[in-house]
């Protein structure tokens, strides 16, 4: 909504630095202004991180307690009843790595996904880009991978010492952009589902429910080469396999992906980013008469 | 002189009509038959403004509950946007539209300093160095680490104005929050807001104090029904508000659906508060004035005469009555003109729309009726701060605030007390 103008036109000797319009393209984006609320965005994270660990026993430890009590699930469920195989990794490695890359990639969606609803009170109060609460939640959900994906790496040190064939590869320095990809596709569809719930609430009351299903049909609980060859494509369009499989293939040295499954789960984490911020950034701007 | 805020032609129209499972079914069918929604489908909240404010103004919005402040407001500090028309602004804006807003409970009161000082657009190292300032106006230093949620109400409101307050933005926009917290913080927060102006910082503030706006602002602005219809000195406007203020006296001179034999009647009725001032809507916790306005044709004279007034909710639950019986009040004789009056201190009514209802006999209690007319008057109540703790009760709690006081009697048993009850009657 910023829109730094310090040529003023010649006519008047007037300086404006805002102006406030019934309406602004739909490609004009605040990352400017976002940037100037920098510290806001920490600060938000930093709320959500400390004010949901106030009073709570274990603290901070819930950070690594979920996803191993997830990997033990997992492991007992998935590989020792249904047998579903890990391409022959070892159960934690195959398991944790997968459940952290999901829950990233889930609270990234389920955080995101009810911007506009759950801050009302503040949205309807005083302005901010409101992209601020939305990228919070990735900042902390970034966090918490960060503190997940070390005990991953020690793990992975443990193996390599007792001498399990894993074989960690050069691919490792693409982590970052899967990462992002991640953050994008998650971050993109949250505002994507904000910006429309905040006339119909119907589609909000889903997203646990399809995120549910979406876990299944990613390589999470199983991995790629599980499925027969011929119909492995249909698992493929879905944007996360690739992430997933490539992870694993940078870290451990087993996978299946080749560079075209991974481009176009870039390009399709890209468009989703893209459109979730448009829709986003144009939904703000009337947001507070409808919710 | 160079301007702050221009305000061109603005306008703000809401869609009227709840969104639920059938407008999209709605809205649909009048794409395919090719209805455009018409005026009637509209709210206009804002119509047609156009402001110019100097650098350094003061500028007092007045105007009714619904005459659009909020929504000009709203736009101004870019919460929503206009439908029409534009605004130029230059500087940073600082809306205070409610104080506090984004404190978390769990949080010390440090953390929430610097957590709401960067939702007002502060950054980290400008609330830091203010800190130490911004706690010392709030007065709750002792208390900075501690979860706010352990403070009490007026604390809370106190560091969140002393955040608010210290924020160096070039407009600042202040809407009714200074009708919080005790008398003497609000002459504090009073004082603040007339250094900002002073400092040569744009204010523009809306309230329903007359006296805050009287002292602080130099020019005002009315606002009726979304049109700005007046601005000139504060004085002036403030006439002028005043003056719209009259029409919202209810008229009953048309009204057919009374009984009674017709030689007194009620023909208007309206709302005051202990100045004498007419006013739109009541405050929970204020001393209002029920204004009965009657001509006496008849003229006779009634030593025993009776006046009711009913108060219900909109759904018609009745509240309680008022008479003058029950205060023992006899009119005596009435003259061709005059008002029936019914003071209510501390009116303890929560937010809402009330239906008021009289009835007038010429004795207290007896069938006859001299006039009475059900649902004659609309008393809106907005909330206010009727148990004086800072905060507005919810309406939701019961249709009726009382005032009480608690206390702790310990140390006996019940049978003791039963005993001590015996003794001392």
């Amino acid at each position: 909504m910023s829109n730094p103008n310090p040529t003023a036109p010649a006519s008047e000797e007037q300086i404006w630095t805002k102006e406030v319009l019934p309406s602004q393209g739909w490609l004009h984006l605040p990352w400017r202004e976002l940037w100037a609320y920098r510290d806001l965005i920490l600060l938000l994270s930093r709320r959500d991180v400390s004010a949901s660990y106030k009073q709570t026993v274990l603290g901070p430890f819930w950070f690594v307690v979920q996803p191993l009590l997830a990997t033990v699930f997992f492991s007992f469920l998935f590989g020792r009843m249904a047998r579903m195989g890990t391409d022959h990794l070892p159960h934690f490695l195959f398991y944790f790595s997968g459940f952290i890359l999901w829950q990233f990639f889930s609270d990234c969606v389920s955080k995101t996904s009810n911007t506009f609803t759950k801050n009302a009170h503040i949205f309807g109060k005083v302005y901010f880009p409101r992209l601020a609460m939305p990228l919070s939640s990735v900042v902390t959900g970034l966090l918490t991978f960060s503190v997940q994906f070390t005990i991953l790496i020690i793990a992975l040190g443990i193996y390599l010492g007792k001498g399990v064939p894993l074989n960690p590869n050069w691919r490792v320095v693409i982590a970052p952009v899967l990462l992002l990809m991640l953050t994008m596709l998650g971050l993109g569809l949250g505002c994507i589902i904000s910006s429309l719930s905040t006339r119909y609430k119907d589609l909000g009351l889903g997203v646990g429910f399809g995120l549910q299903l979406w876990m299944f049909a990613s390589t999470i609980v199983f991995p790629l080469s599980k499925i027969a060859e011929n119909k492995r494509w249909i698992l493929q369009l879905n944007p996360i396999v690739p992430i997933v499989e490539s992870f694993r293939y940078a870290f451990f040295g087993v996978g299946r992906v080749e560079v075209a499954n991974l481009a176009y789960s870039g390009a399709a984490c890209a468009g989703v980013f893209l459109l979730g911020v448009i829709l986003f950034h144009h939904a703000e701007r009337n947001v507070m008469d409808t919710v | 002189m160079s301007l702050t805020i221009s305000i061109e032609r603005l306008s703000k129209r809401y869609t009227l009509g709840e969104i639920d499972q059938h407008s999209l079914w709605r809205q649909a069918r009048d794409f395919i038959r090719g209805r455009k929604l018409e005026d009637e489908d509209y709210f206009w909240a804002l119509r047609d403004v156009s402001l110019e404010v100097p650098e350094g103004e003061v500028l007092g919005i007045l105007g009714h509950n619904g005459a659009g402040k909020s929504t000009l407001l709203k736009i101004l500090s870019q919460i929503t946007a206009p439908t029409f028309g534009r605004v130029r602004l230059k500087g940073r804006v600082t809306s205070l539209l409610e104080v506090g807003t984004g404190f978390h409970q769990e949080l010390t009161g440090r953390d929430n300093v610097y957590l709401n000082g960067s939702i007002l657009g502060m950054n980290r190292k400008e609330v830091h160095a203010k800190f130490d300032e911004i706690v010392a106006f709030s007065g709750v230093e002792e208390f900075i680490d501690t979860p706010v949620k352990r403070y009490s109400s007026g604390m809370r409101v106190r560091l969140a104005f002393a955040v608010a307050a210290h924020l160096e933005s070039e407009i600042l926009i202040i809407d009714e929050v200074l009708a919080v917290g005790d008398a003497a913080f609000q002459q504090k927060c009073l004082g603040k807001v007339g250094s900002v102006a002073d400092a040569g910082r744009t204010v523009l503030f809306v309230s329903h104090n007359a006296a805050a706006i009287e002292k602080l602002c130099r020019r005002g602005v009315v606002l009726d029904r979304g049109r700005l219809v007046f601005q000139g000195t504060q004085t002036e406007a403030l006439a002028e508000y005043l003056h719209k203020l009259a029409a919202y006296t209810q008229c009953l001179r048309d009204r057919t659906d009374r009984i009674g034999n017709g030689g007194l009647r009620v023909v208007a009725i309206d709302f005051r508060n202990s100045r004498g001032a007419i006013v739109p809507a009541a405050r929970s916790g204020m001393d209002l004035e029920i204004w009965l306005h009657f001509e006496d044709h008849a003229r006779r004279f009634h030593p025993r005469l009776g006046v009711r007034i009913f108060i219900s909710t909109q759904m018609g639950v009745p509240v309680f009555v008022q008479t003058n019986r029950l205060t023992q009040t006899a009119f005596g004789e009435l003259s061709a003109t005059g008002a029936f009056v019914c003071r209510i201190p501390r009116l303890p009514l929560p937010e809402g729309n009330y239906q008021i209802a009289f009835r007038i006999t010429p004795e207290a209690g007896g069938a006859e009726v001299l006039d009475a007319v059900k649902s004659a008057a609309e008393l809106q109540v907005v909330g206010g701060d009727f148990f004086g703790e800072g905060r507005v009760p919810p309406a939701k709690d019961g249709v009726a605030l009382v005032a009480a006081d608690w206390r702790l009697e310990s140390g006996a048993t019940f049978a003791e007390m039963r005993a001590t009850v015996g003794a001392s009657s």
